[in-house]
């Protein structure tokens, strides 16, 4: 396919995925506002305000990155999974395994769909905390690249999450069982230096953790990880789930017979 | 002339073990209208299912256009165009943004994709429905849009599904026309389809595929040329009784009632002859018909065979 080709191909995709998530924005950029506002009122307001201080912020200004980041990592999830899942369960996924676009194509144009709806979730939800609390960005190149990379790698498991589901139990299995339970105790609420050191060194093997961390770094300037060694484990995570994905649509796993 | 497809021993077994394919050869000239017939789960969708990629084959290998489908994914690909048995669009798009997004998939710009989809849904009769939901089509008309987007990127060889199964008799003859008309403008059909009146209708070549084996692979000339014998029902006004004995060597008939016959010829003998012979006998007919189309005599037949044989 010649290149034009390929980016034409590769707009459609995209085009057709922001196309379907605006068309059901009731279900797609409304619940995730709601939830981080009551988010801002019950946890950063009323039970903030008696917490005080956490890792020497305010408890609102503490908790804003780390509940945009959810928002996130859950929309970019979500996004990917339930429409690649249900053009697999309406058998429109044919039209394009017909069609001679490269599958980097079409993984792309996916995870740029999920990146898509991501980000405009977290636009809201960012849009919205300046209601609760005075944002600066200390690092703004570290808060954008860390929330790129972050939706990257959860449309990509999205992906990898709508190849294997065979119905629609099999999507709301992940991110309610592992997504919702990595990302409460990934430090979005708390900090680390809270915990023993036996549960410091668990949520050191949750990766939300590192991604919520160095995200709060890029907002507030402090993080409880190394942000290097975070931007490795972002990096690792991209190319491994990246390379899983090709290699499960060239196999066919999960839409070809 | 030039093989649009070729097919050689292509093999599929499913992952429970059933033997769909069981290494069928196929060729299909350039410019045809070709026929692939076969009883359920004879293996024709799964052979085209190999075809578009949507099925992984066990073994054989399929060209398009001489060019390998593992080598010259792009080229091959681009060549085709596919109309599946099922419905496979997404029910909640617009009509024109189906047809346009598939253009999209095949590297159309914005400004050709819009063309090609307001030339083929207005002449597949669905222009008018271009802003409605997917959804909210006919049968017929969600036959007809994915023949309309099957054909956007204009492909050389296109392949239908039982494209007409479940459509009206009006609509089925005007898409009869519709695919006649491509087909002499030159893009290669094959078609598999459940009614053999269409195949005898539309095609010059003709497979029949049964238990994942080919068992006829011929011209539609040749292969109505092998039928012995064709059964007709004749209606008269009169009334008629008891046996009537034709002199003519191998024609015979048999009173299904006291105002209709079903007559046997054999191949060779002329209708002049029998007809000749009616009249002597003072019957007056009053209408004639086949009583079976002759494709599907043969069919069953040739499946009959095949039965028997294995």
């Amino acid at each position: 396919m010649y290149g034009n080709h390929k980016l034409i191909a590769f707009e459609t995709i995209v085009v057709k995925e922001i196309r379907r998530f605006a068309r059901i924005w009731l279900q797609t950029l409304v619940p995730p506002a709601i939830t981080i506002v009551l988010y801002f009122v019950i946890f950063g307001n009323l039970v903030g305000r008696r917490i005080g201080e956490m890792a020497g912020f305010q408890y609102m200004e503490f908790i804003v990155p780390g509940l945009i980041m959810m928002s996130v990592i859950q929309n970019s999830y979500s996004n990917v999974v339930s429409s690649f899942f249900s053009q697999k369960f309406q058998r429109s996924v044919e039209e394009l395994l017909v069609s001679p676009v490269p599958n980097y194509v079409i993984l792309s144009g996916f995870v740029v769909g999920g990146m898509a709806r991501g980000l405009a979730v977290g636009v809201i939800v960012t849009s919205l905390s300046l209601m609760f609390a005075d944002l600066r960005i200390a690092y703004p190149l570290v808060t954008v690249s860390v929330i790129l990379l972050t939706s990257i790698v959860f449309s990509l498991a999205g992906f990898v999450n709508a190849v294997f589901a065979n119905s629609f139990d099999d999507i709301s299995i992940i991110p309610t069982f592992v997504l919702a339970p990595l990302i409460y105790l990934g430090g979005v609420f708390y900090s680390v230096e809270l915990l023993s050191p036996f549960w410091q060194a668990v949520s050191a093997l949750n990766p939300i953790f590192y991604m919520v961390n160095t995200f709060r770094y890029g907002f507030l300037g402090s993080s409880d990880v190394d942000i290097v060694w975070a931007f490795l484990i972002l990096g690792l995570f991209s190319v491994v789930l990246y390379s899983g994905c090709i290699w499960l649509l060239r196999h066919g796993t999960g839409i070809r017979q | 002339m030039s093989i649009a497809i070729s097919i050689k021993n292509l093999q599929k077994t499913y992952a429970n073990g059933f033997e769909a394919l069981k290494g069928i050869s196929l060729e299909v000239r350039q410019g045809d209208f070709f026929a692939l017939l076969g009883p359920n789960g004879a293996g024709k969708s799964t052979t085209i299912g190999v075809i578009s990629t949507l099925i992984n084959r066990t073994g054989g290998f399929v060209e398009v256009f001489g060019r390998n489908v593992d080598t010259h994914v792009y080229e091959t690909k681009l060549d085709l165009g596919i109309v599946p048995q099922e419905v496979n669009f997404s029910l909640f798009e617009r009509v024109g943004n189906v047809v346009i997004t598939q253009a999209g998939y095949y590297g159309l710009n914005r400004k050709l994709a819009k063309e090609r989809t307001e030339k083929y849904l207005r002449q597949l009769g669905l222009w008018e429905k271009r802003n409605d939901r997917s959804r909210t089509l006919s049968g017929g008309m969600k036959r007809r849009l994915m023949i309309a987007r099957a054909l956007v990127h204009e492909p050389r060889l296109l392949i239908l599904d039982e494209p007409t199964a479940g459509v009206d008799i009006e609509l089925r003859k005007s898409m009869w026309d519709f695919l006649t008309e491509i087909n002499a403008n030159g893009t290669t059909i094959i078609l598999t389809t459940h009614y053999l009146e269409e195949a005898e209708q539309l095609c010059r070549n003709i497979a029949i595929i049964d238990n994942g084996e080919i068992v006829e692979n011929t011209s539609m000339k040749h292969l109505l040329a092998a039928l012995d014998s064709q059964v007709f029902v004749l209606d008269s006004r009169d009334a008629m009784s008891g046996p009537i004995d034709f002199s003519l060597e191998g024609v015979y008939a048999n009173v299904v009632d006291e105002h209709s016959i079903e007559i046997s010829v054999p191949a060779g003998i002329s209708l002049n002859a029998v007809f000749a012979e009616i009249n002597a006998k003072g019957i007056n007919i009053s209408s004639m018909r086949n009583k079976s189309n002759r494709l599907e005599q043969l069919f069953l037949s040739r499946l009959q065979r095949n039965v028997i044989e294995a």
